[in-house]
């Protein structure tokens, strides 16, 4: 009685604004306003076929995808060092890591306008070795040094732990049974910290795929990702039928990719991967 | 790798994540608009981000949605903990199957959803709809962090209490609630900061003229650069800083908070 009593708040507030609001959502993007009412339709997803939509999926998934990778081209080395140093400077590194994330998302992203901007800080900074202005903003390479940027720590932290976690006696075998340092990485340390990889691999793509204040920011209106089309689908287009229907095949794309890396991740946490 | 080419590794990684920072911080301190050239020190940035009536009103905004949101998702969350860790089976898996969905979906989801839930009912929205989507979005953190906490607690513990006379409400005061005390701060902790940073369901489920700071940033932004917002930023900073610190000697002590999401995630 008591157990029930006490769930039975939050029950009723998540079936009220969790899943209720989800299945309309759903419900939005299989109907359209027709001249009698609403109507069952396909027509939000068939639009979304148009090259001109499915070019904004895939720049985004491209993008995406781009930033993922060199966030862990350069979180993975960052980590490893981390993982190396005393305790004491192990808590001070991490704790700078994460010091950013603590300041407002937004400003964050605008910081970066005032130093690539076109009388920004590194365009005087050139201007004083003699080159000329160069267009910084606004393009696609500033929406990716944003995601980079903010998302980076997401990548660091959740390897890091599992590095710090690992069993240095494995590693410390591979090297008495005459395993080279590159040897011991690829075979031991890497396949080892996969479980690491894969969730920094989730937390960096998910927010990457779906952001649209980066791209709105960074990218002005040169820019158009997923996100931008969704927002402009409820907000300045209203054109709810088809914001819907673009938001599950978001929600699609996301479920479909955090299956595949829950694929690798049981075939890498065991043995060898490579 | 030789310990030369790591410190400069990081070095590197420090600079690019503070490079801006540091800009801001600088420039909220400029006498004239630019970004690039210096003319001078001066605090007219501070002073004008101090009339602006809009600023201070998204201030007073984020404040309050984040201390109701956050002490209505602490006790929900708390009560909904204490009830899951006493059931068994399938209706708790689908429970807490919905409760990760918040965590899971991508927050513009999660905002155009609520937002369509609320134009539906012909809720107007606001402030109440802004505080309804706090809520919704921190409670499942909350669950996570407190339930654990449910997990560990042994039952004798509870029975040995009410044998020796006390009263129920007693018993959870004196033995319970120390115990799971820590779950419920940093439950608390993730759900008020989760508010405070929240810009995308804000975003969504608000209206009628009523911001958060990130709302505010996000118009002020796209308007071109505002150097109230680097003295804006720079009053932020100092601010997190100064709560990282008392979090940091609290944490000494067993309740740390570093990325609510990460946390959560990792621990999923």
């Amino acid at each position: 009685m008591l157990k029930r009593l006490s769930t039975a708040p939050y029950l009723l507030w998540s079936f009220l604004l969790i899943v209720v609001p989800l299945v309309m959502v759903l419900g939005y993007s299989l109907i359209r306003t027709g001249p009698g009412g609403p109507e069952f339709s396909l027509n939000g997803f068939i639009k979304f076929t148009d090259p001109l939509y499915l070019k904004v999926l895939g720049l985004s998934v491209w993008i995406a995808l781009q930033s993922t990778v060199l966030c862990l081209v350069i979180g993975y080395p960052l980590a490893m060092i981390m993982s190396g140093l005393k305790p004491s400077a192990q808590r001070t590194t991490m704790t700078m890591i994460v010091l950013p994330m603590w300041m407002n998302f937004l400003l964050r992203t605008y910081a970066w306008i005032p130093i690539l901007g076109r009388n920004g800080l590194l365009n005087g900074l050139l201007a004083t070795i003699g080159i000329p202005p160069l267009n910084l903003l606004f393009n696609e390479g500033a929406v990716l040094l944003g995601m980079v940027y903010n998302f980076l720590p997401f990548m660091v932290l959740p390897i890091f732990t599992v590095l710090i976690r690992m069993d240095r006696s494995v590693i410390e075998a591979a090297q008495d049974l005459g395993a080279n340092r590159l040897h011991v990485f690829w075979r031991v340390t890497l396949p080892l910290s996969l479980p690491g990889v894969v969730s920094g691999v989730m937390m960096v793509f998910m927010p990457a795929v779906s952001t649209f204040v980066i791209s709105d920011l960074l990218g002005g209106s040169q820019v158009n990702l997923v996100g931008n089309l969704i927002k402009d689908q409820f907000l300045s287009v209203y054109d709810w039928n088809f914001g819907a229907s673009i938001s599950v095949v978001l929600m699609a794309l996301i479920l479909v990719s955090m299956w595949i890396l829950g694929k690798t991740d049981k075939n890498g946490s065991g043995v060898s991967f490579f | 790798m030789s310990r030369w080419l790591q410190k400069s590794y990081l070095f590197l990684i420090f600079t690019f994540l503070y490079a801006p920072i540091a800009v801001l911080i600088v420039f909220s301190f400029n006498d004239s608009k630019s970004t690039s050239n210096w003319s001078g020190f001066s605090l007219r940035w501070y002073a004008e981000l101090f009339q602006d009536d809009k600023i201070l009103s998204a201030l007073y905004y984020t404040l309050a949605i984040a201390l109701i949101s956050s002490l209505i998702s602490t006790v929900m969350g708390t009560f909904a903990a204490f009830g899951l860790s006493q059931m068994r089976g399938r209706f708790k898996g689908f429970v807490l199957g919905v409760n990760n969905l918040p965590i899971l979906n991508p927050d513009i989801v999660t905002g155009i959803a609520l937002m369509s839930l609320f134009v539906f009912t012909g809720t107007r929205l606001g402030f109440m709809t802004m505080l309804m989507a706090h809520i919704t979005f921190s409670t499942p953190y909350v669950i996570l962090s407190v339930l654990p906490k449910f997990k560990q607690l042994s039952s004798e513990m509870l029975d040995a209490a009410l044998d020796l006379g006390a009263t129920p409400w007693y018993a959870f005061r004196k033995v319970i609630l120390p115990e799971i005390m820590p779950g419920i701060i940093t439950g608390f902790l993730m759900a008020f900061t989760l508010s405070i940073d929240d810009f995308v369901i804000s975003f969504f489920t608000t209206g009628g003229g009523v911001s958060n700071l990130s709302i505010e940033i996000y118009s002020m932004a796209r308007r071109g650069i505002k150097p109230e917002i680097n003295a804006l930023s720079t009053l932020m900073f100092l601010t997190v800083l100064l709560l990282l610190f008392v979090i940091n000697r609290r944490s000494e002590k067993g309740a740390g908070v570093v990325l609510p999401k990460t946390d959560t995630l990792e621990r999923m």
